[in-house]
């Protein structure tokens, strides 16, 4: 038998994306948000987890889609880092799935270089593709993504 | 008490030893008369033979043994301490240090070869010109044993109440054959010692034994996982203490307000004793650097001294242990690289010996730690051209840079491993990588340096792992917390004053703050908040200024609203965050919402306030400090003849007097009076700053009788001691004494502009000359005529 592995999911602007479950944290409903003064945009802001200080990022910027529309409240899907934990921002949380390696597939090159880096290729299901998302890479903001660095 | 329990206990006590040898031997070195340290030394290494012989460690015990022996030929005098020897001691130590990280993590000592060390160790223990050996045989063995007790009777007797060693063998051996009495009692017995002797020697080792419990009862280990989560739990404790404060004041009952109010102080002293538990002193990570600097000097064949101020400087213990390797690192590089070679030293004027000076200190709520040396400085031309060649920087950025930011290009990685750099310019070696590590715990490195003069490297430690008193202000509707070690004071200008008290300099806001211009910051603006009004639409309302200090500047922060002070618990903001400057962390406010902690020094750079001109006063002072640069000196002022002005610097200076007229007597030509059972020369300036062609041959009248009282500088010069007379003592002033203009008159140095006037400073040796001069001619002319 193939090995398995499961997914966390969650949809963006109607994509359907992926996170390695044993990643992720915990999934908590839209927290209060404070925000940081001269940050990128995809810095969504600061989230108090308990006491814990935790970086939101919006994803939806951060993967170059749409705006999140006014009155959509995101959700927060913590996932473990190298550099602790940081909140994604969703639109929101689908089901945990399980799949096997036969379904994957390497992003084509047609996708946009900026974001190629953060999707390590998809997963082909029944009825749709479900991303999935290099959530290193995805929580790398600073140089990487093309800002400034304060001198 | 298990094994590893027990082989735990022997690595932990062992690797703090090792680190106290180091330092002792070093020290040793400068005196190697000091017998305690070399007594404490060899009790350390006896304990480490001990112990890993019956660990079972036969190598270790292999290289200590020999080291012990060499180590009891230098107690009992056989042998000088060369540094020869220090070094095999040393390199002992390293052998020592080797295997037990080896035990640590293999659990035994593994295949090593120490051979080499231990030929070393046992042929400079040969006896140069063998001495009259006293002791025979077993001596050594029971002179050990008893330097592992506390202190033996016997020692104390033999030291003091000259017992010797033969009768203290004696008794020894008739307690070894069963004699059931005490040691006193023998040596009483035998008439060797008097019994008041021996009482004496019992209170002695009583009270040295007792001072061995009190040190190893009154402290205990802990381990660091588990003060860092109670740590986390004061932090919690903090944030829940003040949620509970916020709602007593809501709920208006008395006596839960009592009850919070209790809480409220126990927990804050709770959090300053929890604090306190992780803080180390810095001389702790300093104590290995002699070692350092010793063994890098030798290697370069230089002569280092080392100079430390502020050791006691406390930080987190976390931190302490982040910037150990850059400190050694800098350290290393300052002896290797900074300071020239003797010879060299002795041709610039120096002295052969180069100082290496560490300083640590407090400001604005971080630690300071400064490194320089009296080295040669940084060449800026020769980094430029290395820069340039490497492609490091273009040439139109070279031309545009300031020595400082040619100075800091030291600290890029292209310049690290650059072999040239590091011979021809000083510095260079894997100063990318001390940044890095300084900036990872959120510090900050800064390097200064005066060709010919030496170096100072500044590294700045904010204090992130802490909970700090801070003033929470609203902008935008946000809350931002300002660290209180920054704020001044609070400046509200009400709605009528906000027109008169806010101007414009070219369009930058100031205000005048008692009679000084104040630079003003938007927070809003400086924070790009949507929707920040320009401060000219704002005069309607009133303005909160918050007076802030960065770095030696002043300038006040506009904000919406001030709220109240209040403990926070710093958390560093994550790695996404890091690179905006304007933020030192984040924190959680009483009602669970997070504020930013600004960072007022980044803040003030980034409004381009806080620049070159304020780099231009750190080198100033730390050129004092390092005796460098552009030194400040401290003058005395006085008004000489004519009412000119006058200085001498303070240091030359004895004290002040003032003698009545009717004190003053003659001497053949000199004014002298009766001073603290001496006679002491008065020279007036006047008839000093004469040239001596004009000198008139007239005997000097007295001061006419009633006239003022003299004022008059007593100088000491040459261990002579003379007054100088001058009209009036004007001031004591700080001053660089800078601009410069060659002297006027003999007997004047040179002119300065010191405390924006210019004035004369005193050449005191020439003053001197012409005075004895005088002296001198006047008596032969009296030779002369006695001749006649």
């Amino acid at each position: 038998m193939a090995a398995t592995s499961q997914f966390c999911t969650f949809y963006l602007d109607k994509l359907l994306f992926g996170v390695e479950l044993q990643r992720v944290q915990e999934v908590i409903r839209a927290l209060e948000m404070t925000k940081v003064p001269l940050t990128p945009a995809v810095v969504s802001g600061l989230i108090n987890l308990r006491g814990q200080i935790v970086t939101a990022v919006d994803l939806r910027r951060r993967l170059e889609l749409d705006p999140r529309p006014l009155g959509l409240l995101a959700v927060n899907v913590v996932v473990r880092t190298e550099d602790g934990p940081v909140s994604l921002l969703v639109d929101e949380i689908g089901d945990v799935i399980e799949v096997g390696e036969t379904t994957f597939e390497p992003p084509p090159a047609t996708v946009s270089r900026s974001v190629q880096i953060m999707i390590t290729g998809v997963h082909k299901l029944n009825h749709r593709l479900m991303h999935v998302l290099n959530t290193e890479k995805a929580c790398q903001i600073g140089d990487s993504a093309g800002i400034a660095p304060c001198v | 008490m298990s094994d590893s329990d027990i082989l735990k206990e022997f690595l932990v006590e062992s690797y703090e030893n090792l680190d106290r040898l180091d330092r002792e031997l070093v020290g040793l070195e400068k005196d190697p008369e000091d017998s305690a340290a070399l007594g404490s030394i060899f009790r350390t290494i006896h304990t480490i033979k001990g112990t890993c012989g019956f660990l079972g460690f036969s190598k270790l015990e292999a290289v200590t043994h020999v080291g012990e022996s060499l180590l009891s030929r230098l107690r009992d005098r056989q042998l000088k301490l060369t540094p020869e020897i220090t070094t095999a001691l040393l390199s002992m130590v390293d052998a020592v240090r080797q295997m037990l990280s080896q035990i640590e993590a293999a659990g035994q000592e593994g295949e090593r070869d120490d051979s080499a060390l231990i030929a070393t160790l046992t042929r400079l223990q040969r006896v140069p010109e063998a001495p009259p050996k006293v002791e025979l045989a077993p001596a050594p063995e029971s002179i050990s044993d008893a330097v592992v007790a506390p202190v033996s009777i016997g020692d104390i007797l033999m030291q003091r109440a000259g017992v010797t060693q033969a009768e203290i063998l004696l008794a020894v051996k008739l307690q070894k054959a069963g004699d059931p009495r005490h040691m006193g009692e023998i040596l009483v017995e035998q008439g060797a010692a008097r019994p008041a002797d021996v009482v004496d020697a019992l209170r002695i080792q009583q009270a040295s034994r007792a001072q061995a419990t009190a040190a190893s009862e009154s402290s205990i280990r802990v381990d660091v996982g588990l003060l860092d989560k109670v740590m986390n739990l004061v932090g919690e404790l903090v944030l829940a203490r003040n949620q509970i404060l916020q709602f007593a004041y809501r709920m208006k009952d008395t006596s839960f307000l009592a009850a919070s109010q209790r809480l409220n102080l126990i927990t804050t002293e709770l959090q300053e004793g929890v604090m306190k538990t992780r803080m180390q002193p810095i001389g702790n990570i300093w104590g290995q650097f002699p070692r350092t600097v010793r063994d890098v000097a030798l290697a370069c064949g230089k002569e280092v001294s080392i100079e430390m101020k502020g050791k006691e400087t406390e930080l987190d213990k976390t931190i302490i242990e982040a910037i150990k390797d850059p400190l050694t690192h800098l350290v290393r590089n300052s002896v290797d690289h900074g300071i020239e070679l003797p010879a060299d030293r002795v041709k610039a004027g120096k002295s052969g010996i180069g100082r290496l000076m560490l300083r640590a200190f407090h400001e604005g709520g971080q630690v300071n730690i400064e490194i320089s040396d009296d080295g040669a400085g940084l060449n800026p031309e020769r980094i430029r051209q290395k820069a340039l060649d490497r492609g490091v920087i273009t040439a139109e950025q070279a031309a545009r840079m300031t020595e400082r930011e040619i100075f800091n290009l030291i600290f890029l990685p292209g310049f690290s491993t650059a072999e040239a750099v590091t011979n021809v310019s000083g510095r260079g070696v894997g100063m990318d990588v001390v940044k890095t590590n300084v900036e990872k715990i959120g510090g900050t490195v800064d390097v200064q340096s005066s060709r010919g003069r030496g170096t100072a490297i500044r590294v700045k430690i904010p204090l992130t792992l802490a909970i700090i008193p801070a003033l929470i202000v609203a902008c935008g509707g946000d809350r931002y917390a300002i660290p209180q070690v920054s704020l001044l004071e609070l400046v509200r200008l009400g709605p009528d004053q906000v027109r008169s008290g806010i101007e414009m300099v070219h369009g930058a806001p100031v205000h005048r703050l008692r009679g000084r211009l104040l630079p003003l910051l938007y927070l809003s603006r400086e924070l790009q908040l949507a929707g920040a009004a320009e401060p000219q639409t704002q005069e309607e309302h009133a303005v909160n200024i918050v007076v802030l200090q960065a770095d030696g500047r002043q300038f006040g922060l506009v904000v919406d609203d001030i709220n109240d002070t209040e403990d926070i618990v710093v958390k560093p903001l994550r790695k996404q965050l890091k690179t905006v400057g304007t933020f030192a962390g984040s924190s959680i406010m009483g009602d669970g919402k997070i504020a930013l902690i600004l960072d007022v020094l980044g803040l003030a750079q980034r409004a381009g306030l806080v620049g070159e001109a304020r780099d231009q006063a750190v080198i100033e002072k730390s050129g004092e400090s390092a005796q460098t640069a552009g030194q400040k000196q401290t003058f005395l002022l006085f008004a000489g003849p004519g009412n000119s002005r006058m200085a001498i610097p303070l240091s030359a200076l004895a004290r002040l007097e003032q003698f009545p007229a009717s004190q003053v007597e003659m001497s053949g030509r000199q004014w002298v009076t009766q001073y603290r059972g001496r006679i002491l020369p008065l020279i007036r300036l006047h008839v000093a700053l004469q040239e001596r062609r004009n000198q008139s041959r007239a005997l000097p009248a007295l001061p006419a009788p009633g006239s003022e009282p003299l004022q008059v500088l007593v100088l000491n010069h040459d261990g002579r001691s003379f007054g100088l007379v001058v009209e009036r003592i004007l001031d004591i002033v700080e001053d660089r004494a800078e601009v410069k203009s060659a002297a006027t008159r003999p007997a004047v140095l040179y002119s300065a502009v010191i405390g924006d006037r210019v004035t004369e400073l005193l050449d005191i040796p020439a003053i001197l000359q012409t005075a004895s001069l005088a002296l001198q001619t006047h008596t032969a002319v009296k030779f002369a005529e006695a001749a006649n």
